[in-house]
């Protein structure tokens, strides 16, 4: 394809990229990725399941160098480490203080567990794991048809369930007591959601690589929710950040030499700064304070000591 | 009417295997203000639990509005002891008392799955509640700045909202100062009049609550007594419930003070009484 310039004539630049089907197909799964981390990162980044979040991303490795072992489609060991990792982590858990406390131990000792095994099935493995930079940082080559279909049917399921469980799990996640008491399946959303999350961790890190997935499922979600305290707003802006950083990052790595990982993750750090400046700025303004300061309730509540008990 | 809101008859409860109480026996009635009081690990929110079908009860029984408890969960606002908020997003009180009215419904997060007349309905309810607990002026802020007292009642407006026909307050009184101690007593026994709801509230201290009240619950050395202020939180009541000898003081200002109760052997924990 030569060495494609970009000129300051944004169409005329979209066009030209436009002209490859690679890179049409680039930009379709890269599209269904960027909107399904939005929406799943958005419900990671509220619950603090980020370090859960980065342990599954990190079983695409095992995943991949097992699949290569073993002879089988490399994103089918994606997606059943991914699967096997969220499984041991929502055992582990509970959405207790002393069972979070339990399950970020529990991640650590599987994310260890997985690296290890990862790098054993390389070893067995003896040849070169060719696609092993790409499996770690990403690609835009190569998606054929068949794989963003895949990635769509994954999208669909994933997106299907979170509109279904959507409201109930909000609910789980900021107040799980009175979801309890209010009839809500507390544990089985929380299990349930590490499944989900594994399911768009292991399709999103196809695209953007083991490593980088974090810069699609958390940054846009980050710099949504320093933005606007509004479950509803929030959630729509940490899709369209998503996509913003995807379309940007698939354009300018078309255009120069450097890999797609290294502009996905630029673009989305430098969004989550801009943010988390806009909030300051507004708080200042305001006059009171960051106005969407993020903390939890049992943070902020006040713990003077109360009046001498007489009872 | 004449079902009384919860009766709990020869009633006891049991978590992690261990008897919390036992011949537990209590009636409350709509429009009564209750407060459950006694010391650390006596069983006070293990109470709210089992009326909320959390907690196995056996033997005994337990009927909620007439059925088994848990089945009628829907009629119950619970506001647990300190809401311990997971999420990172600051929220705003309008949106906690409107998770409080659909939070628990399957669909897309409110307001992304509603529109149309169920949506106005429903922001119309969340407003009128709000007034209710007087949180007009600081329901669009974001929960982190307010006051502790402020988020009490939006917290009391979340549970209000399903128009319960019983409310249960786990400690809101815990971590305010006086004077807020004193409004929100006044303002739970307002709601409990002008909805006709039957109220249990948890206490460490039933001082602020005396002049609201209709009868205590005190639970101590796994049993439960029931009745009006003057006639359970007495020497002679509290001696023989603790089994050792109590001593309660009146005050000049009519202040009640309890000299000499034990605490429970098996505290569960500073927060979990």
């Amino acid at each position: 394809m030569g060495n494609p310039t970009l000129s300051w004539n944004l169409v005329d630049d979209v066009n030209r990229l436009l002209e490859y089907q690679f890179m049409v197909n680039a930009l379709e799964a890269g599209t269904i990725v960027a909107v399904m981390a939005g929406v799943v990162g958005w419900y990671m980044v509220l619950r603090r399941q980020s370090f859960a979040g980065h342990t599954i991303a990190v079983m695409a490795f095992p995943g991949a160098s097992g699949a290569a072992l073993a002879g089988v489609p490399a994103a089918l060991g994606y997606y059943l480490a991914c699967g096997i990792a969220a499984l041991t982590i929502g055992r582990a858990g509970g959405s207790s203080a002393r069972g979070r406390g339990a399950e970020s131990a529990a991640i650590g000792v599987v994310q260890v567990a997985g690296l290890a095994a990862g790098f054993l099935f390389l070893s067995l493995y003896s040849g070169v794991l060719e696609q092993l930079q790409t499996l770690l940082f990403g690609t835009f080559l190569g998606i054929d048809s068949g794989q963003v279909l895949t990635l769509l049917v994954v999208a669909v399921v994933v997106l299907g369930v979170l509109a279904v469980v959507g409201r109930p799990l909000l609910l789980a996640t900021l107040d799980p007591e009175v979801a309890r008491a209010r009839g809500v399946p507390v544990g089985a959303l929380d299990a349930g959601f590490l499944l989900v999350l594994g399911l768009a961790v292991a399709a999103t890190s196809q695209i953007t690589g083991a490593l980088l997935v974090f810069a699609l499922l958390v940054a846009p979600a980050a710099a949504a929710q320093a933005l606007t305290p509004r479950p509803g707003r929030s959630l729509v802006l940490s899709v369209v950040f998503a996509l913003l950083v995807m379309w940007a990052g698939l354009g300018v790595s078309y255009f120069s030499i450097y890999p797609l990982g290294f502009f996905v993750t630029s673009f989305a750090f430098g969004l989550y700064v801009l943010a988390q400046l806009a909030r300051h700025a507004r708080g200042r303004f305001a006059g009171d304070g960051p106005g969407a300061a993020p903390g939890a309730l049992s943070d902020v509540l006040p713990h003077e000591p109360g009046p001498a008990r007489t009872m | 009417m004449n079902t009384p809101a919860i009766e709990l008859r020869g009633a006891s409860a049991r978590m992690g295997g261990q008897l919390v109480w036992s011949d537990v026996e209590l009636v409350v009635r709509r429009g009564e203000f209750v407060a459950v009081l006694g010391s650390n690990g006596s069983g006070k929110s293990t109470l709210l639990k089992a009326i909320l079908g959390l907690v196995d009860t056996e033997p005994g029984t337990v009927r909620v509005l007439g059925g088994e408890p848990g089945g009628a969960n829907r009629e119950i606002g619970y506001l647990p002891q300190r809401h311990g908020f997971g999420g990172s997003l600051a929220l705003r009180g309008v949106d906690l008392v409107r998770l409080g009215l659909d939070g628990a419904r399957w669909g897309l997060p409110s307001p992304l799955g509603a529109r149309g007349a169920l949506s106005r309905r429903a922001k119309a309810r969340v407003g009128e509640v709000i007034e209710l607990v007087g949180a007009g002026d600081y329901a669009e802020r974001t929960l982190s700045e307010l006051s502790g007292g402020e988020q009490q009642r939006i917290l009391i407006a979340q549970a209000l909202v399903r128009r319960p026909r019983i409310l249960m307050l786990d400690e809101p009184l815990d971590s305010l100062d006086l004077p807020n101690q004193a409004a929100v007593s006044a303002l739970v026994q307002r709601i409990c009049r002008a909805e006709n709801v039957a109220v249990l509230l948890v206490a460490h201290d039933v001082n602020p609550l005396l002049e609201y009240l209709d009868q205590v619950i005190y639970l101590a050395g796994g049993r439960a007594l029931q009745g009006p202020v003057e006639r359970v939180i007495t020497s002679a009541k509290l001696s023989e419930l603790y089994g050792a000898p109590i001593e309660v003081l009146r005050s000049s200002d009519g202040r009640l003070v309890v000299v000499g109760q034990p605490e429970a052997p098996h505290v569960h924990g500073p927060r979990h009484g």
